[in-house]
């Protein structure tokens, strides 16, 4: 099989031609060229390329992995929004992702500016600041659902001790998904600050000083300066959580199951349930296309906004 | 650092009191939410479940049992997992070394006349997560196209190789390649070096940084896989301890899970302290989560 490709590949790579000053040793580059590529081109066409095309091509057929797939044409999309639960999930996927933006975004910016301005220990409290990025998120999934637990949770005791709830955390509709983001922040903030401090570190020190003797507040050196010269890393910043929160999967899964009464029903959730627990894997790639399609929209306006950043 | 308070607005008495209780907050929020449930699974791990349960907000149990971390490594069996975990990260991080190392030089040094065609492939990939193409994914490793129906799902090979069809290690890995300057390979290319010395000689020794960066997000990353192992692997036996840890917290003791969570953060967290700077670093750079 390594042969075959790797074969392929060199055929191609002698047909283009060696730069002049490579020539005489064309050959032996050629041949280099595609030793080299081959196990890249390798684990991207089985393990990338064709899962992509093979995704669009499942949309449209039916399979059990046992009879040959058959081709169904829209079928699948049909059943897909005949499907009550896809409206639920894409509503409780889109309220995640608000809620995440809600909870998310500001604080890091506002914890990244703080740790900014340290004059020593700034050590300390990246350190801090990232520890919750590096527990596995499994682990902190587990925890915080001990801590959410109604009878013997972290949560509700310390809501108790100043005569609080107790507050149905996980059990009840309205709860449990702003719960869920509670806690997918906490494990997420912490790459955002680390990524905000080092924009910060780039926005010219000039600037300040200019504005300073000008006789600017440091609130307007923030609202004129700061902010302003970070507008590029928070656009991205801000896209790049709505990509990610798109695609939770591991917070409702482990921590409600999608529940109570399917308010924690993610998209992702649904794909799952749709291969790996109905065995519909036509129905759950339609889903995987239309998620793939709302994503690259996203991806398209990042990039857009990275072209448009590096430029200014 | 960043300039924005200056020198003379610390002088003054308010902004210094300000900026002082303000940094003095965020430190306590941070050290409570950053240590506090670490300490926490501590805790949890070595207090009788009873008390667990009873009185929750106990800062340390009364009669600590630190036997209870060695019953759970073997009644929970978290050693297997988690060495079933360091297999699967381990073999992950491999494959995904040689592969982006070996396809940035070539895209980056000896550019073949398609490379940019190739290369664009591979950054095309960077805008669909993986996460949409999951199912069909798992239809591939079930049955590799051109092999005649060769399955290797629930083998190791099915977490290893899809890990290293990363293109965003492929594209760090090329950037830092394309800084090295091109005279170097001019004069190794006049003193009758090939491409497989130049590779092994001057590309691979020269690389240790980005190695290193590389190295450390890409096994973090493959401790904290969840979903793909989930999938890819259906022996219960075979599962990385993150995979495993849900299902064992339906029917174990508090305590005992507790531990095992414990146990199992306990790797990438050292990791990361012990390699702070690097990993900062990286993240900071790349604008790469976690």
């Amino acid at each position: 099989m390594t042969a075959v490709l790797g074969k392929r590949a060199a055929e191609r790579a002698d047909a283009g031609q060696a730069p002049p000053a490579r020539r005489a040793k064309g050959h032996s580059y050629a041949l280099a060229s595609a030793f080299f590529l081959a196990p890249m081109v390798l684990v991207f066409g089985y393990f990338s390329w064709w899962p992509i095309i093979q995704s669009g091509l499942l949309a449209f057929q039916q399979t059990n992995l046992v009879d040959p797939a058959a081709w169904v044409g829209w079928q699948n999309f049909a059943n897909l929004f005949a499907d009550p639960l896809l409206g639920t999930a894409v509503w409780n996927t889109v309220w995640f992702t608000l809620l995440a933006l809600l909870f998310g975004f500001p604080v890091p910016i506002f914890l990244a500016v703080v740790m900014s301005e340290l004059r020593r220990g700034g050590w300390l409290f990246r350190i801090l600041v990232y520890l919750p990025v590096a527990v596995p998120p499994v682990v902190a999934v587990l925890m915080w659902k001990f801590f959410y637990n109604a009878d013997y949770g972290l949560f509700n005791g310390l809501a108790g001790l100043v005569g609080l709830g107790p507050f149905p955390w996980l059990q009840d509709t309205d709860w449990a998904m702003p719960s869920l983001v509670l806690e997918a922040t906490w494990a997420g903030a912490g790459g955002t600050v680390l990524i905000y401090i080092a924009a910060l570190t780039s926005v010219p020190r000039e600037l300040y000083e200019a504005a300073e003797s000008d006789g600017a507040s440091i609130w307007r050196r923030v609202w004129h300066i700061l902010l302003p010269q970070l507008r590029g890393v928070l656009l991205l910043m801000l896209l790049l959580q709505v990509i990610g929160t798109f695609q939770v999967f591991t917070e409702p899964f482990v921590m409600t199951d999608g529940g109570p009464e399917d308010s924690t029903v993610t998209i992702l959730l649904l794909i799952y349930r749709y291969a790996f627990v109905y065995g519909d894997f036509g129905m759950a790639a339609a889903l995987s296309v239309l998620l793939a399609v709302v994503l690259g929209l996203l991806s398209a306006v990042y990039l857009r906004a990275t072209k448009a950043w590096s430029s200014t | 650092m960043s300039g924005l308070i200056s020198d003379s607005d610390r002088k003054r008495r308010s902004v210094r009191a300000a900026l002082g209780s303000t940094q003095f907050a965020i430190f306590l929020g941070v050290l409570v939410l950053g240590l506090g449930p670490i300490l926490w699974t501590v805790k949890g791990g070595i207090s009788p479940t009873q008390e667990l349960l009873t009185d929750p907000l106990r800062l340390w149990p009364s009669d600590p049992d630190w036997g209870i971390l060695a019953e759970a490594w073997t009644n929970l069996r978290i050693g297997h997992f988690m060495l079933n975990t360091v297999i699967l990260a381990g073999g992950s991080w491999l494959a995904q070394i040689i592969v982006s190392t070996m396809a940035a030089y070539a895209l980056s040094v000896l550019r073949p006349r398609f490379g940019t065609y190739i290369y664009g492939a591979v950054l095309a990939t960077l805008f669909l997560p993986g996460s949409v193409s999951l199912v069909a994914l798992y239809l591939t490793i079930l049955d590799l196209p051109l092999t005649g129906g060769l399955s290797i799902a629930n083998t190791p090979w099915a977490v290893w190789l899809p890990h290293a069809a990363h293109a965003f290690t492929i594209l760090l890995m090329k950037r830092f390649f394309d800084g090295i300057p091109r005279e170097l390979f001019g004069a190794a290319q006049v003193d009758g070096c090939g491409p497989w010395r130049m590779f092994f000689y001057i590309v691979l020794p020269m690389s240790k940084p980005i190695l290193a960066v590389t190295s450390l997000l890409t096994l973090m990353g493959a401790w904290k896989d969840f979903l793909w192992p989930l999938v890819a692997i259906s022996d219960g036996e075979a599962h990385p301890i993150s995979v495993a840890l849900p299902r064992l917290a339906e029917f174990s003791e508090e305590n005992m899970v507790i531990a095992g969570m414990f146990m199992a953060l306990m790797p990438p967290v050292l990791i990361f302290i012990v390699f702070q700077k690097y990993i900062v670093r990286g993240v900071g750079f790349t604008g790469l989560k976690g």
